[in-house]
């Protein structure tokens, strides 16, 4: 510091109260400080990086999930090609077997005026459209025979490899030998897309339909259905069997040897292998119990007995967290023990037991190896009905769509993740909105 | 229901014959924590209409001997009292006597205020409400009225029923502590340093209110000030490590007390 000049009196002043500093290493206690802020914000940056390329990455590969291409084109339902010899109306099976995928492929055929005799042309063709396209309208005739004969427009299924072209994910730029689109496929492609018959659409087939082999019919429907039954059953018996134990350990319980064992093997399930459930509830629910494989019924089962412990740490640490004061309070007034719990302890617990199943369900939502085991990794076609039927989860459908090959299926296992994490973020608004619903200040 | 021994219940009539009657009568009670032993064979009876002080230094076992009135050590995990406690003659400890019944009887208001996070009205109407003691809508709300003018909180919060009683200021809670204890009618009222989370303002009000309450019930309160003492108790005991030094008129022990470790700790020597 520069010497300023001051005047005697404020020398003397200056002189007479000031004592020597000392040195308490405020320097060095505020530059520690401020290092682990820095190491704090670097750790949150950190992690706010790997969310967002999580998510960006899911985003970008998956958004495209949500658009199926269709081909909309008239289709003449030809009685020479669905029913040549007119059997239908005592023959039922004649529709059920009838070619349709030649029906499809002459009218896009006509549409884009390719000769029929051209059987390589006519072959390329074919395969612009999605072999689902039997089943599709297979459907539409069943149900209304009356369309024989005429001339209807459809929207059908692109074939997977043209709805992947279609959507750019495939590189035009290989030699063609090397690609699933032809050339000339592309061109017909480019054709109908011009004249608007082929199209992006809202893809609700993927929230509807259930496993196919083709990427562009495959659905989350029955993965959806299974995963709802799954957590139903979870909910209904995992929140009243954890719910009551901990209450019973937490309230009523002597604490003695035998209580401490049962809370540190508690604490010890909480923390053993998911797989290890999937084997317990395949002994235990399938082999010994009898319980149909691959149903929703023995999954929710196994993710019941995973998601206990959760719950049961959860809610005794609610209710240990309810001031000892309140339950005094209420026996003081000579409310019986039970009383105590259920007039002022539990409702003062339920935020944080909320929030502890639902986190329990979450978990639970996003839990496979168990599923693997218990036979729910399967290709289940039909939504089941009840949860006895076989049945598949969101984790598992994702699993499964991340080992096929084809092109599409890489957007839909993507597409699937989106869906199963807007799951997961409607549920814990869920425990947030319920915690805001139930919080009370004491 | 077991009989206090002979001794005791001829001391008792005795007592009686000379115009005091005791609501309760403890008699060699002992409290051990664990291998810790809190209370040494303590005899100490409470007269009727009459508010007992309880004083000592911090530790002494004051707020314990409390808890043994009403049964609150009972939730307490390895604690023991031996010794027998009598309300109106009845061994408390007797196994059929019902905790329940004797906490209805016997009330209990607590250091800090803890109100339930309900409202006002549900505060007091818990207690009439988890014993029946009111058929209609209309007679609880009499008994809610009745207590909070007990309570000398009325006028205050007359208006404001519904809104939470943890909202009103700590004297509030507290006297409103003092009218959910009074609401189920108990016959004893126990205070465990009702006032010691209070301003001087509202700790004066909670006083008078004792004073009042005097007339209707029994009371026990525990303080860790000398003046509380002497200004509401008309009996006090003096409690030294666990152990009864003295019991006596307010007056006498504070003017003239027997005990030398009471000159002590009322000289404010120790403590």
């Amino acid at each position: 510091m520069s010497q300023v000049t001051t005047s005697p009196a404020t020398a003397a002043f200056k002189a007479s109260v000031r004592p020597e500093r000392r040195d308490i290493g405020l320097r060095r206690r505020y530059a520690s400080e401020r290092r682990f802020r820095l190491y704090g914000l670097a750790a949150i940056a950190f992690g706010l990086l790997f969310l967002f390329l999580l998510l960006s990455s899911v985003v970008s590969k998956g958004y495209t999930a949500f658009l199926q291409t269709k081909i909309t084109i008239p289709v003449e339902f030809s009685e020479q090609v669905i029913d040549k010899d007119g059997e239908r109306a005592t023959d039922p099976k004649v529709l059920m077997t009838a070619n349709y995928p030649v029906v499809a492929r002459n009218a896009l055929a006509k549409v884009l005026g390719v000769d029929p005799g051209d059987r390589a042309a006519m072959r390329e063709v074919g395969g612009m459209i999605s072999d689902s396209v039997r089943v599709q309208l297979r459907d539409l005739v069943v149900a209304d025979p009356s369309v024989i004969g005429r001339t209807v427009d459809v929207a059908i299924l692109a074939h997977g490899n043209v709805d992947s072209a279609y959507k750019g994910q495939i590189d035009l730029g290989v030699d063609e030998k090397n690609r699933k689109v032809s050339d000339r496929q592309v061109g017909w492609m480019n054709q109908l897309a011009e004249t608007g018959a082929l199209a992006g659409h809202f893809n609700t087939g993927l929230f509807t339909n259930g496993a196919s082999s083709r990427p562009e019919a495959a659905g989350l429907g029955v993965a959806l259905v299974g995963s709802l039954y799954m957590m139903l059953i979870v909910l209904v018996l995992s929140l009243p069997i954890g719910v009551a134990a901990s209450i019973y350990l937490e309230e009523f319980a002597p604490k003695n040897r035998f209580t401490d064992l049962i809370e540190v093997n508690i604490n010890n399930l909480a923390a053993v292998p998911s797989i290890v459930y999937g084997l317990l509830g395949l002994a235990v629910f399938v082999n010994f119990a009898g319980f149909p494989r691959s149903a929703a019924l023995v999954g929710g089962l196994v993710l019941t007995l995973m998601t206990l412990p959760t719950i049961i740490i959860a809610t005794r640490a609610a209710l240990k967290a309810v001031p000892p004061s309140i339950r005094a309070a209420a026996l003081g007034l000579g409310a019986s023990n039970m009383q105590t719990v259920f007039h002022h302890v539990l409702p003062l617990a339920m935020p944080g037991i909320l929030t502890g199943t639902i986190i329990g369900l979450a978990h639970a939502l996003g839990e496979t190896a168990p599923l693997l085991l218990i036979g729910m990794v399967a290709f289940v076609a039909d939504v089941p009905a009840t949860p006895l039927d076989p049945a598949t989860a969101l984790p598992v459908q994702i699993y499964m769509w991340a080992n096929e090959a084809e092109r599409a299926f890489v957007e839909r296992t993507s597409g699937a993740i989106i869906v199963l994490l807007i799951f997961l973020i409607l549920m814990n608004v869920g425990a947030i909105l319920l915690r805001r619903r139930f919080e009370r200040r004491w | 229901m077991n009989i206090l021994s002979e001794a005791a219940v001829e001391k008792a009539l005795d007592k009686k014959m000379n115009d005091v009657s005791y609501k309760m009568i403890g008699q060699d009670v002992s409290v051990y924590y664990g291998d810790k032993r809190a209370l040494y064979d303590v005899n100490l009876n409470v007269r009727e209409n009459t508010v007992t002080a309880l004083i000592g230094p911090s530790g002494c076992g004051k707020s314990t001997f409390l808890r043994t009135l009403n049964r609150m050590n009972d939730t307490i995990d390895g604690c023991r009292v031996t010794g027998r406690i009598a309300l109106d003659g009845d061994d408390i400890y007797d196994p059929s006597i019902d905790v329940v019944e004797l906490r209805a009887r016997v009330g209990m208001v607590f250091q800090k205020p803890n109100p339930f996070p309900k409202s006002i009205y549900e505060n007091v109407a818990y207690g009439p409400r988890i014993h029946g003691l009111a058929r209609t809508r209309a007679e609880m709300d009499a008994i809610v009225e009745k207590s909070l003018q007990r309570a000398g909180l009325w006028n205050e919060v007359k208006d404001r029923l519904q809104e939470s009683g943890t909202g009103l200021s700590g004297g509030q809670q507290q006297r409103l502590c003092i009218a959910r204890a009074v609401a189920v009618s108990p016959e004893v009222i126990l205070m465990d340093e009702p006032c010691s989370a209070l301003d001087p303002i509202a700790t004066a009000r909670v006083e008078e209110l004792i004073h009042e309450l005097r007339a209707n019930f029994t009371i026990v309160i525990v303080t860790h000030s000398m003046q509380q003492a002497a200004r509401v108790s008309q009996r006090t005991a003096m409690f030294h490590l666990g152990q009864l030094v003295e019991e006596n008129d307010t007056d006498k022990i504070f003017t003239n007390p027997d005990d030398q470790r009471t000159q002590d700790y009322i000289m404010g020597r120790f403590g």
